[in-house]
């Protein structure tokens, strides 16, 4: 028998893994196995230019189907592994079909994180993390539809922005004082905030729902003091869950994300996971990181198909991650997590088009910029480089950003 | 259908046929071409599908505007004729194109 690499999931992950590894000189056959109907797509879209009716189905694909067959790329569709036979080296998939590897890559991603209050169940609660779910989604919005979001974190916010284009009303629910809480300073969140409600969506903070009300069909949602919202269609966007069932299941070590090296491995030899699956060692802060993001999933992929062909290939970039909505353009580079201070680059309280600069001490942790495409260039490499910054500098909107690197 | 030429730091050279409205970006990631990353998917986020214009084809695909050109700035190794494959649609009059891949997306 040929060789065989079998990735589970078709993810962005799974798709750049598959093609690395037929970069990387792969002679072996590569077996490639999604639950979803699709062949890989892109996701971020998804939330943005797809739900508003900017872009279709078939161009989310990140390559056509054809192109995986041409370079030998077995692609199965809509079945799910259900088991790792780690000793018989074979998955197991739902209908009882077994496939053998020589090497396993699990590619299998994150699941959106269900509501439990009672309703949650009710017909025209959504969640948004694929293809299908915004299909649901577009089925049932029209021009007047009152839509509440549950969640007021990037997805949230991204697919209130992209409803407004629909023209629904819109209102965004948050149990936390402020949206993107966990990922962003006060001042950026206060940003946000003043442009979703100048486009016309209501931010409800310090909104805790405890029940979604309807017979059959959603009517509204309760809040923790009684306060009722009518909706039409209800959006969960409350955050993920890493699908690391299979990997624990075969006895591999899962705590936030299926455990791997800085070279995508498991502590299984055969076995490597890569995307928002895998939880890696960092040198940011010496600590572990589950990372969601496109970024992330491509580059631990290359790493991970590298190790397969026999090359160690270490994952240690600086994260980095991007949001539209409406005409902002977020761009993150970093992570902001233990951040000290804020500096602000630009204005923040009027006009759209800032950044914040996150620094521990003198050093920069992160970087938000909106509308500011050449700052963001420049904190990618300010902190690929670990260059000190001047922060009398970072704050002076007068001066090039290119004279950061100059230091 | 437009024929693209990709071509590497170490010279190697593809022919590829990419519809005409798809993206320079899009006709390396549908075929597998290394040194055109794309990890933003096209829209003009993360400057890791920069490529060099051929100098004679330069004229016609026209210069970055906007958000492209600040990134573009900020490249390693820029180029005069510096674009992000992502922000170029492929026409008829591209039949032919011929761009370089930069050595620091490999």
């Amino acid at each position: 028998m040929k060789e065989r690499v079998i990735i589970v999931g078709a993810s962005h992950a799974a798709a750049q893994l598959a093609t690395s590894l037929r970069q990387e000189g792969w002679q072996g056959e590569i077996l490639m196995i999604g639950d979803e109907p699709d062949a890989p797509y892109q996701r971020p879209p998804l939330s943005k230019g797809y739900l508003c009716g900017e872009r279709d189905a078939e161009s989310l694909l990140i390559r056509p189907a054809e192109a995986y067959t041409q370079h030998g790329i077995e692609l199965v569709s809509g079945r799910r592994v259900v088991q790792v036979d780690r000793s018989a080296k074979q998955v197991v998939m739902e209908n009882g079909e077994r496939r053998s590897y020589h090497k396993l890559a699990l590619c299998t991603g994150a699941r959106a994180r269900r509501l439990t209050v009672p309703g949650a169940d009710l017909v025209g609660v959504h969640y948004l993390r694929t293809l299908a779910d915004v299909d649901g989604i577009r089925d049932q919005v029209a021009e007047g539809c009152r839509v509440v979001i549950i969640g007021g974190g990037y997805i949230g916010l991204e697919s209130a922005a992209a409803l407004r284009k629909l023209g629904a009303d819109v209102s965004v629910l948050e149990v936390q004082s402020r949206v993107l809480a966990r990922v962003t300073a006060p001042q950026v969140s206060a940003f946000y905030q003043r442009v979703h409600t100048e486009e016309g969506v209501a931010i409800y903070t310090d909104w805790s729902v405890v029940a979604v009300e309807g017979h059959s069909v959603v009517t509204g949602v309760i809040g923790a003091d009684g306060r009722r919202l009518s909706a039409d269609l209800v959006i969960v966007g409350i955050g993920v869950i890493p699908n690391v069932e299979l990997a624990e299941q075969s006895g591999l070590k899962a705590d936030n994300g299926i455990w791997v090296d800085e070279y995508a491995a498991t502590a299984d030899p055969d076995i490597y996971a890569a995307g928002d699956c895998a939880n890696h060692p960092s040198r940011l802060g010496g600590r572990r990181l589950r990372l969601e993001s496109v970024p992330n999933a491509m580059e631990q992929a290359k790493s991970a198909a590298a190790g397969i062909c026999g090359r160690q290939q270490c994952y240690d970039g600086y994260p980095w991650f991007w949001s539209d909505q409406y005409d902002l353009k977020l761009q993150i580079a970093g992570l902001s997590e233990g951040y000290d201070r804020v500096v602000l680059r630009g204005e923040e309280q009027s006009g759209r088009s800032f950044v914040a600069w996150y620094l521990r001490g003198n050093q920069l942790l992160a970087a938000d910029c909106i509308n500011r495409p050449k700052e963001f260039m420049v904190a990618r490499q300010l902190l690929a480089r670990s260059l000190s910054v001047d922060v009398a500098l970072l704050s002076d909107d007068a001066v090039d950003p290119k004279e950061f690197l100059s230091i | 259908m437009p024929i693209i030429h990709y071509i590497e730091p170490n010279g190697a050279e593809y022919e590829v046929e990419v519809p005409v409205g798809h993206t320079v970006m899009q006709g390396a990631v549908d075929n597998m071409i290394d040194g055109i990353l794309a990890e933003c998917g096209g829209v003009c986020s993360c400057a890791t599908c920069h490529c060099y214009v051929d100098e004679e084809w330069y004229g016609r695909v026209g210069e970055p505007q906007g958000a492209e050109k600040m990134m573009l700035e900020m490249v390693p190794s820029p180029e005069p004729t510096s674009r992000l494959s992502c922000q170029i649609k492929v026409t008829e009059a591209l039949d032919g194109l011929v761009v370089r891949l930069p050595s620091s997306q490999y």
